[in-house]
């Protein structure tokens, strides 16, 4: 008896959390699909008329799909080989035995916690600015010409800013993995005669290989729909230089005000997002049972 | 000889540390640096590095031009709000998942995972629309909410984790002596938990404070938080380098304070568990 009424119990807590999750993910997602088939402006209301799949092969064949498309995959699959390739040495050296590690690795965490407002407009005027940034006054030291990172690389710039923003999320999850690395199994190794390098071959990547792979689908969620940085810094451009599928969907949304478009180009995203997703959750659902 | 050569390790591996994470923290520096220099100085090439004219007028410019309390305020109600009511949906249902778990349960985390994988740019235009109707553009109101589901599914992974790992003896202690539900959750489980409860509440006022999808595209100006008022300073006419950098370290110390407190809580809260 008590036993049901606590099941019952736990069933009424756990609704609300369903119930709302549910609903957030059902209504907005239906009304895409349904906004997706309709040709629908906010600039002529009471035009709305069904189109069937009009508006996938619009946004499909859309050159600025296949550009966007391209500069979300080069933002994202550099940003994930940067915070990589720079996060398991920086993991490896914080692993070490550090004076003041504590504190470094407080420098090191703290881009993550800035606002993506605050890092970008930073990144643009402080440091990356042709004449008055300090990486321009850097150049002039060594006698080089001063990039002009908004304009000559642009999509550059900002995957640099946006490896700022996630290189300590890497380092730190690395670093976390690094420190549960049983110490008696590399002695073990060491005194076997294996060498650093061999060291870190046969024991210390593999035992990165997971947490190696949680960062990279994790960083790939969020890297997916990078917005704000490119929102202050390029608005997209020049040209469609820096539009990723995010911001082409958002200026279709509310800068050309296409309903229609914008949604399929919405579900397109929710395609993308869900191929990643699917990894994702095998992963974390295998943790689950462990 | 050994003990020679670990001394030199430890000093090569501190220095190198020191030196990449100097590198790293470099930015937010220079902007603090910024922030006390005059809109000349922060402008000028060669920069100057300490040796500048230090002065407070930009943080008093910009509550004075553009009312920054107004904008902190709002990012205070729309972090703070956003967290509590998550917490207080997801308390119950990650309780009940953690002490009751049926067969269903490791399904039903899954899929509130999932929901936290939907692009939010896929929903944007429906939102968008919804807000229009009903008056919710640019309400304080309006981000809460969406702030809250939004941060949702991470706050009750979060608190299933910490609740998974109260030890259940105690609570069956606590049910043998015959407390009710509602005094085990008072008396036994809070305390318990509060740890846990904390670092939750404390990484999700982080993403929450931070966040610039539906803050940038649902506020203008009455219900911006720093977010949104941060990034009007891209407009290209006229650069206020000294007063960007006030505003923006305004914005971010209380929450870099509040980060390098959890930072531990970021690993596990951030992969759902699968690192620890």
């Amino acid at each position: 008896m008590a036993t049901r009424q606590t099941q019952l119990l736990a069933r009424s807590l756990l609704t609300p959390a369903v119930g709302l999750l549910f609903i957030w993910m059902i209504v907005p997602l239906a009304l895409t699909i349904y906004f997706s088939t309709l040709h629908y402006s906010l600039l002529d209301p009471g035009s709305e008329s069904f189109v069937g799949l009009e508006n996938f092969r619009y946004f499909l064949t859309d050159p600025a799909f296949l550009a966007s498309l391209q500069n979300t995959l080069v933002l994202v699959g550099s940003v994930l080989a940067l915070t990589i390739l720079l996060g398991v040495p920086l993991a490896l050296l914080m692993d070490q035995p550090v004076i003041g590690r504590n504190f470094v690795r407080l420098m090191v965490i703290a881009p993550f916690f800035v606002m993506p407002t605050v890092s970008a407009l930073v990144w643009k005027n402080l440091l990356m600015h042709p004449v008055s940034g300090l990486f321009a006054w850097l150049a002039s030291l060594f006698g080089l010409t001063p990039i002009d990172w908004f304009n000559d690389v642009p999509l550059l710039a900002v995957i640099l800013i946006v490896t700022w923003q996630w290189l300590p999320f890497a380092t730190l999850i690395l670093l976390t993995a690094l420190q549960s690395l049983d110490e008696e199994q590399k002695e073990a190794a060491e005194m076997d005669g294996a060498s650093a390098v061999s060291t870190f071959i046969y024991i210390t990547l593999p035992h990165l290989a997971r947490p190696i792979t949680v960062v990279i689908l994790i960083e790939t969620i969020f890297l997916l729909t990078v917005f704000a940085e490119i929102f202050v810094t390029t608005g997209g451009g020049p040209g469609l230089q820096t539009t990723n599928i995010a911001f082409l969907i958002y200026s279709q949304a509310l800068i050309q005000f296409d309903v229609g478009s914008a949604s399929a180009g919405g579900l397109v995203a929710v395609v993308i997002a869900n191929i990643v997703a699917f990894f994702l959750v095998r992963i974390v659902g295998r943790n689950l049972e462990a | 000889m050994a003990r020679m050569a670990t001394t030199r390790r430890v000093m090569i591996s501190t220095a190198a540390a020191w030196l990449f994470g100097f590198l790293i923290f470099f930015p937010i520096l220079w902007m603090g640096l910024a922030s006390f220099k005059t809109e000349l100085e922060a402008f000028a090439i060669p920069p100057s590095f300490l040796f500048f004219h230090w002065t407070t007028e930009n943080y008093a410019t910009v509550q004075e031009r553009s009312d920054y309390l107004h904008h902190a305020m709002n990012s205070i109600i729309i972090a703070g709000g956003s967290t509590l009511i998550a917490l207080l949906i997801a308390i119950p249902a990650a309780w009940s998942m953690a002490f009751s778990p049926t067969k269903r349960t490791k399904d039903i985390l899954l899929w509130m995972l999932s929901t936290k994988m939907m692009p939010p740019v896929g929903v944007l235009v429906p939102i968008y629309l919804i807000y229009k109707s009903l008056g919710l553009l640019d309400s304080r109101i309006g981000l809460v909410f969406i702030l809250c589901l939004g941060n949702l599914p991470i706050v009750i992974w979060m608190l299933f984790t910490y609740f998974k790992e109260i030890p259940r003896d105690i609570l069956e202690a606590a049910r043998m002596d015959g407390a009710t539900i509602g005094r085990e959750l008072v008396y036994v489980l809070t305390p318990m938990a509060i740890p846990g409860l904390a670092s939750t509440l404390l990484l999700n006022l982080i993403l929450a404070w931070n966040e610039a999808f539906w803050t940038l595209n649902l506020s203008t100006s009455s219900a911006a938080p720093l977010t949104t008022f941060i990034a009007s300073y891209s407009s290209p006419e006229g650069l206020f380098w000294a007063k960007l950098s006030a505003a923006s370290t305004l914005a971010i110390a209380p929450i870099l304070v509040l980060g390098w407190f959890s930072q531990k809580q970021l690993v596990r809260g951030l992969t759902f568990g699968a690192v620890k």
